[in-house]
């Protein structure tokens, strides 16, 4: 029963944490959340979208600052970068080796959503209140 | 027992994989695996682009006609149309999902049905899409 190298880690903690992600199933619900919110918020974003198609510069402005379509698109950014930021995740976890290479890609991924998260809802409310 | 070998690939760690692309004949519902995967990437890279087109709108009218210039382009069309595919792929692949984890359509033929609807359902909305916004505009 002598170990190799005696680890202070208790059989349950190596049980937990040895998979690739560290975690479970929170990721998963999670993802679930934010694509089934996101089911009526990109149809409705893409209406949005479609409707701006050809207008002139001023319409643009006042139809994205309008209060219920600024909200929608901050829900859909929300919902929508959080769901892309975990998806990103998977695909990392899935497919890059190295430890090392792993987490900074994964600090990466993370630092890129928020970076265009809040780049997008700085557009958006900077044309609800100006 | 020493702690898990932080590197997979390192050789004491190096055990033979399940190769799966080398194996299986290309099934639909394999490819269409792959392509919500890659759907996801590409929306994961276009919000760059919608990022832009907000900041535009935000900033001042000159920023806005150049974004709104590029769009309208045969190459900006273009991308968008493969931006809208990708989206309305994804979000069908999405909804095969959903219906996997409420436990229906595992068996033969309900899977071939869901990867039908996924991979058409994907184009006919786009293109329904991009009908729309052309006849509005």
């Amino acid at each position: 029963m002598t170990d190799k190298s005696p680890s202070l880690r208790t059989p349950m903690s190596k049980v937990r944490y040895l998979g690739s992600a560290r975690s479970g199933t929170r990721h998963m619900m999670h993802t679930r959340l934010t694509a089934a919110a996101l089911l009526p918020l990109s149809i409705i974003f893409v209406c949005i979208v479609v409707s701006l198609v050809g207008k002139d510069y001023n319409t643009v402005r006042a139809a994205l600052g309008n209060p219920f379509v600024s909200i929608v698109i901050l829900l859909f950014l929300l919902a929508g970068i959080y769901h892309m930021m975990l998806g990103m995740q998977m695909i990392i976890e899935d497919y890059i080796y190295g430890e090392h290479t792993k987490q900074w890609s994964l600090t990466a991924n993370t630092c890129f959503a928020i970076a265009v998260g809040l780049a997008c809802a700085y557009a958006v409310l900077r044309l609800s209140f100006v | 027992m020493a702690d898990a070998n932080p590197n997979p690939m390192a050789n004491e760690a190096r055990r033979p994989l399940s190769p799966h692309l080398q194996v299986y004949r290309m099934t639909l519902t394999m490819f269409l695996s792959g392509v919500h995967r890659v759907t996801g990437m590409v929306l994961y890279l276009g919000t760059l682009l919608l990022a832009w087109w907000l900041i535009a709108a935000a900033t001042d009218a000159k920023s806005f006609e150049t974004v709104s210039w590029l769009l309208s382009s045969i190459i900006g069309q273009l991308v968008l149309f493969g931006f809208t595919c990708a989206l309305f792929t994804h979000m069908m692949g999405g909804i095969r999902h959903f219906i996997w984890d409420a436990g229906y359509g595992m068996e033969h033929p309900q899977r071939e049905y869901l990867a039908q609807m996924t991979i058409w359902g994907g184009i006919i909305l786009s293109v329904v899409v991009w009908i729309i916004a052309y006849a509005i505009r």
